[in-house]
């Protein structure tokens, strides 16, 4: 394994040497070319495409090595690569490439952002939303001028190179280091799996911050264009924020909102439909970097606006495609972007200054931790479930950085700033620090403090059906005691949105449905797949309980409305038990989704022949045929929908009664299933429950929010 | 005036100490029983739908009933009230104080006990200590009732599997001819376990809405 990777090594340096060598060899009368060779014609896409294929394999490999990925943390292992990858190359005598910050900020940020964006969490972002805003807005504030001023102190003690820096550039340096980086927290959070609350406000507080960080970033570098600063510039200064933040949030949302119009056409063409979410968003984003707006914002905003209505309006199919593109495109994006670091240290000039580096990063962290502590003082007399000192701890020690610090850096122009490279230098070890050191112990800490992880919650239509009154509860609540809190605002925001935005921005009659309904109905649907996912490899024939199936076929049919519908029925019919799904917001480890569309279909006709050999074992049953409620359709799927029924409770039994109770523990199922539409109501849920199977929760069905 | 303004403090001390809310707060939630029943004594049902606030909510009956429910009020009686007092008005309003930061486990857990058991009252509504499939599709009938599109049988449907599910993770096998009777409290605090109700069921009671307060009392 590690023969290999070495080997991958060496023919990519190889690769990268031979991109640059000369092919045309002009003479005067030569020999008809058999065989030539035209690198320069592909050298872009190639290189480009041999980078991505590098970082992919490299991804491989470590998922490949046992104990590794559960040491250190990707983010880690990734900057080894780029270093060793940058060693190489510059062995072999090139120039190893620099991370060009307009092709990370153009190509390689957007997609992490649109991925962490489109599947945030809505309903613990907005209440922790004046948590997250003070930490990311104040917080950052506090952090750069703190360690602008400090580092200024120190550099006017320190005799020499240092002397010559001004208050404004220590300023700036303090401005493009103390923002917490949302790639780096991603990259280690993501596997740490801690609880929700935390997750959310250091992500969030690392989301929001740069409009913060924009506009320092801005306001720094005129001001050193300018030389002078007044008290006029300042407040500009302050106005640019609100027009920065605000702009990129009102720009994201009308690309939203334009985008969720035009989903609500697309049920002709649902092959482009994922086409356009990732376009309208990538167009937010960009809009917002022509006018000096919070790209970030935009594009979060975006995301978050259209989500709702997107989501209604697509199909099933299109819902898959956008979330594995998005998850496998900021997946790469984030595997080049550290692989990049790493190589970039290896290229670019430094220039090392103990003093400044030690300082810089001493500084870092004291800010951080007295940010976070005076900051949680303050919030915790407004919140209701108040920050412990282990969350405060954990919110500190998660302020990591990462490759926008250094990439804001990189633009600075060497004119204004000649200690640029001292900046680049100290940069890259405060993120080297950060990643490293936080990042690889950040895991056993939170297993050492015992802080609460997250919760594999299940998917359960009573837990879903008591949020919605809990939520009515309290505005009502709130109602009488005269107080128009947070849940009175959100109640007349669901309102709002049902009455007027649901009815233009979704098509059809899904614009009429219910949270509460379109949760049961994704529930059902999951649950009816997962049941026939189950009995596809239950061996019908004997009474032998079967394990649940890993492979899958690869048939991929449209299951069709009517379909979809039927299986709702043998749902209604026979909700037993919820089989879930791990909840996870992790870029890494996709959610094995039941391949919903493709084998459905066959399964329920390969059952209905294998039915008609098990109906002589009910023989003692009377086989009341059902009467299709007055909505329903031919007679064909009707019978289909009997004969798939009994199966499916089969494959239940099969499961979980073995040996003698079997005979006793399938025919109450199939009376209950056969009687349910009839019989009377105690009788109704005489439910011979199976036993508790092991529990994972679905994403996005929570995420209907 | 002098007497029954400290007998007022007094009383309102008491109730602090019953109830856990400060004095500030009984201050305040006293202002707003008296704009709510215009100056009376007693709070009747008549005083809450008057708020329009609540009028477009879809469970306020229930949320009326709770107010007005003596297993609310600390008895071990059943039935309701007619009118309540300030006293039980704070009494019913004490299950949504949030809890305090650092209070022991045991005491967290008895807190949500209460919570989960105000909520179990709510759907309980004749009072046998069990919540019945009726019940239960009532409760869900209200929350879709603000969607005149919803048919009855879809919430049927729901109601139906929501008490599978409760049956399935409580119960677990039954024989054949076991009948499942309805939810008891202790089932309800298990399948609602999860959802950490004694963060969520919660409101602050600062900032009251007494602009429209009449002075003078």
């Amino acid at each position: 394994m590690k023969m290999l990777l070495l080997l991958l090594l060496l023919g990519f340096g190889c690769g990268l040497v031979f991109c640059d060598q000369n092919t045309s060899d002009p003479h005067g009368r030569r020999v008809f070319p058999v065989l030539s060779i035209n690198y320069d014609y592909v050298q872009m896409p190639f290189e480009v495409s041999l980078w991505i294929l590098l970082a992919s394999l490299m991804k491989l490999g470590f998922h490949l090595i046992p104990r590794l990925s559960g040491v250190v943390p990707e983010s880690c292992l990734l900057i080894v690569v780029g270093l060793l990858v940058g060693g190489l190359i510059r062995v072999m005598g090139k120039n190893p490439p620099v991370l060009d910050s307009q092709l990370f900020f153009l190509c390689l940020l957007p997609p992490i952002i649109l991925d962490a964006g489109y599947f945030l969490p809505i309903r613990p972002f907005t209440e922790n939303a004046g948590t997250i805003l003070t930490f990311a807005v104040v917080g950052t504030l506090w952090n750069a001028f703190f360690v602008g001023a400090a580092l200024y102190g120190v550099c006017r003690l320190e005799s020499g190179r240092l002397a010559s820096f001004d208050l404004l550039s220590c300023l700036l340096f303090g401005s493009i280091v103390s923002a917490v980086d949302p790639v780096a927290v991603l990259a280690v959070f993501e596997e740490i799996h801690i609880n929700e609350l935390l997750h959310i406000l250091v992500f969030g507080e690392s989301l929001l911050n740069d409009a913060v960080t924009v506009v320092l970033y801005h306001l720094f570098e005129e001001f050193a264009h300018a030389g002078a600063v007044t008290a006029g510039d300042v407040f500009l200064g302050v106005v640019c924020f609100f027009v920065v933040a605000l702009g990129g949030v009102m720009v994201g949302a009308v690309y939203g909102v334009l985008a969720a119009f035009t989903s609500r056409f697309t049920s002709h063409t649902r092959v482009i439909e994922p086409l356009f979410v990732f376009l309208y968003s990538y167009m937010a984003y960009l809009s917002a970097e022509v006018f000096h707006l919070s790209g970030i914002m935009a594009l979060i905003a975006c995301g978050v606006v259209m989500r709702p209505y997107v989501e209604a309006n697509i199909s099933h199919k299109s819902y898959t495609t956008i979330k594995y593109f998005l998850k496998m495109w900021s997946s790469v994006s984030e595997t080049l972007i550290f692989i990049f670091l790493g190589v970039s240290t290896v290229a670019g000039p430094h220039a090392w200054n103990w003093t400044f580096v030690t300082i810089t990063i001493f500084l870092c962290l004291l800010s951080r931790v007295l940010g976070v502590v005076g900051l949680t003082y303050i919030i915790n007399k407004y919140r209701m479930v108040k920050l412990s000192g282990k969350d405060q701890f954990i919110v500190a020690y998660g302020g990591l950085r990462g490759a926008i610090a250094f990439s804001l850096a990189f633009l600075l122009s060497r004119d204004d700033f000649p200690m640029k490279d001292m900046f680049l230098t100290a940069i890259i070890t405060v993120i080297f620090f950060t990643v490293f050191v936080q990042g690889m112990t950040i895991r056993p800490l939170v297993d050492l403090l015992a802080v609460k992880k997250r919760k594999q919650s299940k998917c359960s239509i009573n837990e879903e059906i008591h949020t919605q009154f809990l939520e009515h509860l309290l505005a009502g609540i709130e109602g009488v005691c005269g107080h128009y809190g947070h849940h009175h605002w959100r109640d007349k925001l669901n309102r709002f949105n049902k009455h007027y935005i649901k009815r233009c921005l979704i098509g059809g009659e899904r614009s009429q449905e219910p949270k509460l309904i379109s949760f049961y109905n994704k529930m059902e649907l999951k649950q009816a797949l997962m049941l026939l996912e189950s009995n596809s490899s239950a061996n019908l024939s004997t009474a032998v309980t079967a394990a649940v199936p890993r492979q899958r076929s690869r048939k991929t049919l449209n299951i069709s409305k009517e379909r979809e519908e039927e299986i709702r029925k043998i749902l209604r019919a026979n909700l037993q038990k919820t089989r879930q799904r791990l909840r996870s917001y992790s870029r890494h480890t996709l959610m094995p989704d039941a391949e919903d569309d493709d084998w459905s279909e066959t399964l329920l006709r390969k059952q209905r022949v294998e039915m008609e050999r098990k109906m002589s074992h009910f023989l003692t049953v009377p086989a009341r045929r059902e009467s299709p409620p007055a909505r329903r359709a031919p007679v064909e799927s009707d019978s289909r929908a009997l004969a798939a029924r009994p199966s499916v409770l089969i494959s239940i039994s099969d499961e979980t009664s073995d040996g003698p109770r079997e005979s006793r523990g399938r025919k109450p199922s199939v009376k209950f299933a056969l009687d349910a539409e009839e019989q009377k109501l105690p009788r109704c849920l005489s439910d011979p429950g199976p036993d508790q199977l092991p529990e994972e929760d679905e994403e996005h069905i929570h995420q209907t929010d | 005036m002098g007497a029954s303004q400290s007998g007022r403090v007094h009383k309102f001390q008491e109730l602090a100490d019953k109830t856990g809310f400060s004095i500030e707060q009984i201050k305040n939630l006293h202002s707003r029983f008296t704009y709510l029943t215009q100056d009376e004594d007693t709070l009747r049902r008549e005083h809450l739908e008057n708020i329009s606030n609540l009028a477009i909510n879809p469970i306020r009956r229930q949320i009326i009933e709770a107010f007005f429910d003596k297993r609310n009020l600390g008895e071990n009686e059943k039935g309701c009230l007619q009118e309540i007092s300030f006293e039980e008005f704070v009494t019913v309003l004490s299950f949504f104080r949030p809890p305090k930061p650092r209070i022991p486990d045991e005491e967290m857990k008895n807190i949500r006990k209460e919570k989960l058991r105000f909520l179990f009252n709510m759907h309980d509504t004749d009072n046998d200590g069990v919540i019945t499939l009726d019940e239960y599709r009532r409760v869900v009938e209200e929350l879709l009732s603000s969607y005149e599109t919803i048919g009855a049988e879809t919430a049927k449907a729901i109601s139906d599997g929501a008490m599978l599910e409760v049956a399935s993770v409580t119960v677990g096998q039954m024989g054949p001819d076991e009948f499942y009777e309805g939810i008891t409290f202790e089932q309800f605090m298990q399948i609602l376990q999860n959802l950490e109700i004694e963060t969520k069921m919660n409101i602050h009671f600062w900032n009251l809405d007494t602009t429209t307060m009449k002075c003078g009392k």
